[in-house]
């Protein structure tokens, strides 16, 4: 009885083995199959990604993943809590870059960085975090200010009566209260994707111009003309770049006339004789870097590779027997396998360990030219102090503004130096030769 | 008594046959048998080898060589126990999930794969070996990359 019993037990036991393998088997070869559900209709007015999601369900639930706070060793937010309160109803905030380098405060003394400046988090924040932002709270903003930070394609299609370009022009006269009004989510599927075709698609008026302004000609259209592999990284260049809002009517302009360098830049900026705000202790007429990821990273080897944006930052995953472009945009350094492995075969420890040294290498030299940069502005505070004129501290001045400039340039660029080592560490060094000049200049007075 | 000892080998025939059925439909539903083969499209029976086996169908060795050829060692027994030995750690796998997407060769497959470089290629890699101590490998994929198959 118990050998009959016993037999019975493993032969139970062995087909439930068999029989969950074989719907394993069956369930692996289902996903084998490219299955697109088309739940909902989607159409050009269609910004809420929760829609779009019911279609496209593997990509919405990446994209919702970008509220991952998640820290590399040079880089990424910090999760900090604080008390919700009526000024500032957000629990979790990342950690105050103004306070953990005070260099960068005193840099940028007389603008509203100098007040407030956090780490930037994950996309999913980027609209809440600039509502919330003292520089908005405390000074009066445009409506430009919304063009990089919540889908604003329907918004400007509205505004402009299906002109994109009109609705822009009127985004950026707003004042940003009035303007945030009118927008509900951060950067959506819409705002890079056709809802027809799923193509990618650049939807601001800014990159247009701005790109029209690199290459010289006024008709280029990357919605018709860009490769598929440029729009990879074209769609992340609408707002990854340097800006700077133009004129009275604010409008928001990428200074890429001269060319995606920062010397171009510096140089587009000089000549149109813009400055971001006067230093409130060297009195000199400065500027301030945005993010110029896109401009960085066309100055390095992957770029020269054909490598895009989207390759490294959104790499291909494997979700069953498809493969589907990960909508959680991050760091590399946090998804190695994918975002490296593909083309560069080495352990993920030592592709950690080449961009940590690299990143190493920029943050000892950054830290050295923004130790001469303190020194600069105050040279040129004593100087002042001292009776120097205005015009004989412009030397001085325009060294500051051009130190200080490349300085934030590489800063504020989202990779601690690597989407182009080489060019970095070059701008550095220019930046370090500024300075020199600049106390030479004080020097003789 | 008799009658009892009678029905007992159906007692227990019946389920151990059904067992066998359902092992035997599992076998064929999964393509077992295309494992003894030497066909490459075995190798992407699961999704998983798909960039492999379209970038070796694109590459130079797809004339002189199939999958095999490479990744696994010349004997039978030899063949066989690395095909049981990949075969296993591929279906552990792929059934309980989590392995990279972008696959990593192991060190013994690397070796393996070396080991058909060299079996072919041995005359003109003679004098490259020569220089070197005979405990040094040299490595061939790490320059031809993707003569075997992209990916």
């Amino acid at each position: 009885m118990k050998r009959i019993a016993l037999a019975v037990g493993i032969t139970a036991v062995l087909t439930i083995a068999i029989a969950a393998l074989l719907i394993n088997i069956f369930e692996r070869k289902q996903e084998g199959r490219n299955a697109f559900f088309r739940v909902v209709d989607l159409d050009d007015n269609t910004d809420d990604p929760a829609v779009w999601g019911k279609n496209f369900p593997l990509q919405y639930d990446s994209y919702k993943r970008t509220v991952d706070m998640e820290r590399t060793r040079y880089g990424g937010s910090e999760a900090i809590r604080q008390p919700a309160s009526d000024r500032d109803p957000r629990d979790v905030v990342s950690q105050s870059k103004i306070d953990e380098d005070p260099r960068l405060k005193k840099m940028w003394l007389g603008y509203a960085f100098s007040v407030d400046f956090r780490e930037e988090r994950g996309h999913a924040y980027m609209l809440i975090d600039q509502r919330e932002t003292e520089r908005v709270k405390q000074f009066k903003q445009p409506g430009t200010c919304l063009n990089c930070h919540a889908s604003t394609y329907t918004f400007m299609k509205k505004l402009g009566d299906g002109d994109t370009f009109k609705g822009f022009e009127r985004m950026n006269q707003m004042t940003y209260a009035e303007a945030t009004q009118g927008v509900k989510h951060p950067v959506s599927c819409i705002d890079c994707h056709d809802s027809q075709t799923m193509q990618l698609r650049v939807t601001r008026p800014a990159f247009i111009e701005g790109i029209r302004n690199l290459k010289g000609d006024q008709n280029y259209d990357p919605n018709t003309m860009a490769s598929a592999q440029e729009m990879r990284s074209f769609v992340c260049g609408q707002c990854h770049v340097e800006y700077y809002f133009k004129g009275d009517e604010k409008r928001l302009t990428f200074p890429w006339h001269k060319g995606l360098q920062v010397d171009n830049m510096l140089a587009y900026y000089n000549e149109v004789g813009f400055k971001d705000f006067t230093h409130a202790e060297s009195g000199a007429p400065v500027l301030k870097a945005q993010h110029p990821e896109f401009e960085m990273y066309s100055q390095g080897v992957h770029a020269r590779s054909g490598v895009s944006c989207a390759d490294c930052h959104m790499p291909y995953k494997r979700e069953g027997g498809m493969k589907i472009s990960d909508h959680h945009v991050r760091s590399p350094l946090l998804n190695i396998n994918r975002a490296c492995q593909g083309c560069h075969r080495f352990p993920e420890e030592e592709i950690k360990a080449r961009v940590e040294q690299i990143q190493g290498r920029f943050i000892e030299s950054r830290n050295l030219a923004m130790d001469a940069l303190m020194e600069l502005i105050d040279d040129i505070k004593a100087a002042k102090a001292k009776g120097a004129t205005d015009a004989q501290l412009k030397e001085a001045w325009a060294m500051q503004r051009k130190a200080q400039f490349f300085i934030d340039f590489v800063e504020a660029e989202n990779s601690a130096g690597f989407h182009a080592p080489g060019e970095t560490l070059r701008v550095l060094t220019q930046a370090l030769d500024a300075c020199r000049k600049g106390q030479l200049a004080l020097k003789a007075l | 008594m008799t009658d009892k000892g009678k029905y007992l080998p159906w007692l227990a025939g019946i389920p151990l046959g059904l067992l066998l059925g359902v092992g035997l439909f599992t076998f064929g539903y999964a393509r077992g048998h295309s494992y003894m083969t030497d066909d490459p499209a075995a190798c992407a029976n699961c999704h998983v080898m798909n960039e492999q086996h379209e970038g070796w169908i694109k590459s130079s060795h797809r004339a002189v060589a199939v999958c095999n050829d490479c990744h696994t060692p010349p004997g039978l027994i030899p063949k066989y126990f690395t095909k049981a030995l990949n075969g296993f750690n591929h279906s552990l796998a792929f059934t309980t999930g989590g392995f990279p997407d972008r696959i990593q060769i192991t060190g013994r497959n690397a070796r393996v794969a070396e080991g058909a470089c060299l079996k072919c290629h041995a005359d003109i890699t003679d004098g490259i070996a020569s220089a070197r101590h005979s405990n040094e490998s040299v490595d061939c994929v790490s320059c031809h990359r993707n003569v075997g198959h992209a990916h």
